[in-house]
Formats: structure tokens, sequence, C-alpha cells
């Protein structure tokens, strides 16, 4: 595996490679010293266009506990606040030598587009609205420790799909993985089109709810919705948010997921958040170790592409590519 | 060797271990996997039936600190499991065939993710010589010269010597 793009460049044996050599590093991660010798001399180097606190720091400690060395960026204090374009940038930050970049940025399509212009490896880790990978892995290794497999489970994926990168992934890794997947959404918060997606769509969440093993929270992505997409944030709360009432609809055993970070109140109940059935922050501590055995398949293994089916073909580059 | 060979080979390691370390009290017995732990496991047995303590026994998966990673499989299924604190105790590692040496360099790194121990001791069922590095086995069950290019099984049953393909 050279790049980690989507979840489809995995497929279903890539996510169980992920997950077995995750169960490593879980191991790897709870020893007194949390740190082996793996990515020594490697360099891993965060590109990120749009903010972040969980993904650049589940990342940077992935990448710390393998012995790598870390190379930050940021947007706010570089030269891409003189204009310097994405390529340049990434190019430039190559040219330091490292062997990976991990990129976050609000367009789509950006971390394949990187591919073309490096020869490093590229991990995805959020692109515009389209998938957020790595945020999968995790969220399919959360669920796979606590419901052993994901085949016939019933995943109900709430709120904010449109806008929602996670939801692109999770969709993806989730159907691969066996599951049944239903998006519960009202039609302004749904994709325009819907064509390809191994789901059914409901906007009805309180006839999902108690058919539903895991009821997937999405966070109201408020900074990307530049139109009135719901009429106020307290009638979506009461249609679509997971309030304390509406939980009590979830059978006993059904968990609770959010990608984080949590708009409390709006589309999750504080005291859900906090509830036994919640495993939001199991989600943030499993992310290090499936970060961890991303980076490794990327930069340790040292196995010729197993997975990646779509390893994008640098064709010619036109000069103003 | 056959089966009773091996059996005997563990049972003299063990009154060695016992002999070498005045007891079994701090001693914790660590076999790397794969082909170390089912050893381990007979060793830690035989110690405790000699001594009458019982013997802490772990697991331990060097893959991650080897300097050929990348060009092994790693094995999801061979974990770690390291059940008490190796702070000031006997760690007696135990594999089933020292060759190189390299798999003794990567576990005595890996433990020091483990704590502090006051000893590492190395136990091998079979040592085929060829060293890289100069490490040299506590206690050993067989030493047993090869060709580079032969093979080494070690299980419970048997040790055979084969050749290699090709």
């Amino acid at each position: 595996m050279r790049h980690l793009l989507g979840i489809d460049d995995l497929g279903r044996d890539g996510i169980d490679e992920v997950m077995a050599l995750t169960d490593s590093f879980v191991e790897v991660s709870r020893r007194a010293i949390p740190k082996v010798p793996t990515l020594r001399g490697r360099t891993v180097a965060w590109l990120f266009y749009e903010d972040s606190t969980r993904t650049r720091l589940s990342f940077e400690t992935a990448a710390r506990r393998l012995s790598a060395d870390t190379m930050n960026f940021s947007v706010g204090s570089s030269s891409v606040k003189k204009g310097e374009s994405l390529r340049d940038t990434a190019q430039t930050i190559q040219a330091m030598g490292v062997d990976a970049i991990v990129v976050r940025h609000a367009s789509a399509g950006v971390p394949w587009q990187l591919t073309r212009w490096l020869d490093c490896s590229v991990v995805n880790a959020g692109d515009g609205w389209h998938e957020h990978p790595t945020q999968a892995l995790l969220d399919c290794y959360t669920l796979r420790h606590h419901l052993g497999s994901l085949e016939g489970r019933h995943i109900a994926i709430v709120g904010d799909v449109k806008h929602s990168r996670v939801a692109g992934s999770d969709v993806r890794a989730f159907a691969a993985l066996g599951a049944k997947v239903t998006l519960v959404a009202p039609p302004t918060l749904l994709p325009a089109s819907l064509a390809g997606w191994p789901v059914e769509v409901s906007h009805d969440l309180d006839a999902v709810l108690p058919e539903a093993d895991v009821a997937y929270v999405l966070r109201m992505q408020l900074e990307r919705q530049h139109e009135a997409l719901v009429p106020s944030l307290r009638e979506y709360t009461r249609t679509y948010g997971l309030t304390v009432d509406r939980a009590r609809r979830l059978r006993p055993d059904a968990l609770v997921m959010h990608p984080g970070p949590m708009n409390r109140g709006i589309e999750i109940a504080a005291e859900v958040a906090e509830s036994s059935q919640a495993v939001i922050r199991e989600q943030v501590s499993n992310g290090v170790a499936v970060r961890m055995a991303v980076l490794f398949l990327l930069l340790g293994s040292g196995r010729p592409d197993a997975h990646a089916t779509a390893d994008p073909v640098p064709t010619e580059v036109p000069l103003h590519g | 060797m056959d089966g009773d060979d091996v059996r005997r080979a563990i049972r003299r390691m063990a009154h060695e271990v016992i002999e070498r370390n005045h007891g079994v009290a701090d001693v914790v017995v660590v076999g790397l996997q794969t082909g170390g732990v089912p050893l381990a496991e007979a060793l830690a047995t035989a110690l405790t039936e000699i001594d009458g303590h019982d013997v802490a026994t772990g697991a331990l998966d060097v893959a991650f600190h080897r300097d050929d990673v990348g060009l092994r499989p790693i094995m999801p299924e061979a974990v770690t499991d390291i059940p008490v604190d190796l702070t000031d105790r006997i760690v007696v590692l135990v594999d089933d065939v020292l060759f190189t040496g390299r798999t003794v360099r990567a576990a005595l790194d890996a433990l020091g993710g483990f704590g502090r121990p006051r000893a590492i001791q190395l136990a091998v069922m079979v040592d085929r010589g060829h060293r890289e590095l100069p490490i040299r086995p506590d206690f050993v069950g067989k030493n047993l010269p090869t060709r580079r290019d032969e093979l080494v099984d070690v299980s419970l049953d048997a040790v055979l010597l084969g050749e290699l393909d090709g």
C-alpha cells in the first residue's frame, strides 16, 4: 500500500488487515513505554489546511509511537498566507525529505491530486465533504471490539450526511464489512445524489432507533452550511437530535458513536454522550492505534501494493496542472 | 530429538534456571513469538513442578523491533502479553532456535518497554550457530551445528533438521 486516499482503495481485505495490525498497536499503546522503533529514520509531515484537534494529534501521537520524525505545518503561519500554491507548498515539504504527507483540505480530491505531484506516500486526513478514511477505520475497529463482526448489523448514521466526509468513508467501510446502513436525515442534509451508496434512507429517527445496533450521530457542520438547510437548530434537535428521551428508544445493548467534535445539546445531548452506551472516547483512543497501523502499512511494511487498487497513475502532468 | 528428548531437555534447563537463580521467586518466563511460546509454557510448568512456586509466564512479539521489519510478514495473531511489571525481576527469555541473534537483540529492545529487569537470561532449545551479534544463550537444550541453508524445526514433540527447499 503506497497511499491511503479512500476506503475503496483498501477493500474488505485491506480493512481486515488494518484491523488485525491495530490489535498489535493497541497492545503497544498499553505498554509502560508505548513506543517501538519501527519507523525510525522516517519523517511524516502534516499538511493541514483546516483546523483539527483529534485527527492531527492522533496522527502525531501515532507517528511518534512508531519513532518517526514529524514535521508540522500550519497554514496560518506559512507561506500559504503569501499566496503559495498547494503544489508548491507540498513539493517544498517533500523536498525536505519526508516519507509521507498527511493532508487535510477543504476541497475534495486534494489528496488524489497530491499523489500526481509527489513521490512520497499521501494519507487523506479529510478532504472536503468526501472522505476521511482513518476515521472510518477507527470506527470499524471500535465497532468490532464491541460487536465482534459487523456482518448483518444495522447502523444508523444520523444527521448532516451531506457535509460529512466521515459519513462518506463510514458508509463505504461499514458496507464493505457487511453491515446494513440507514442514513437518517432531513432531505436538505443528504447529498444531492445517493447513486451508488449502499444505504437505505429514512427521515424518521424514532422509527429507526429501536432496530439499530448503532446510532452514529454526525456533527452538524455549522461552518460548512452557507444556507438555511434546517428551519432552526432547535427544530433540528427536536426532529433529529439524539436527546435523552429519544435515546431511550435504543436497545440497551446499542452503541452511540460520534466522530467529534460534538455540538452538545444540538445533535447529541450531553447526558447521552456521557452514557454507558456511548463509545465516543474509545473511538478517539482507538484512533491512535489505527493510525499507527496505517503509517506502518505505508512506511514500515516494505511490501508491494497488496490492496491498493487505485494507485493513481502519474501520467503526463501538465505544466500548469 | 524426539518428544522424550525435548521434555528431558526442558526439565534439565528448568533445573539449571533454579540453580542459577537460587529458586524461582523473582523469575518471569517470557516466550518469543511464535516458536518460543509453547516452550516457555513447558519450562514454566517444569519450574513450578520442581520448585513448588507458580512462575509468571508471558509472550513477546518482537516484529516491530526487528531491524528487518518490512522484509518479514507481520503475524497479527502473534501477540505480546507480559502479565507482570518486569522491574527488578529475572526474565528468562525462551526461544526455539538461536541462529543469527537478531531476534534476541530485538527482544532485549522490546523488553525495555515493560520495565527494567534485574537480569535477562536466554534459554533456547536449539543453538544452531551462525551468530551475527555478540549474543550467547544461558541455557541450551541442544547444540546443533548446522549449515546456513539447513532448516531447524522445533516443537514439543521433536526437533527436526531439514534442507532448505530449492
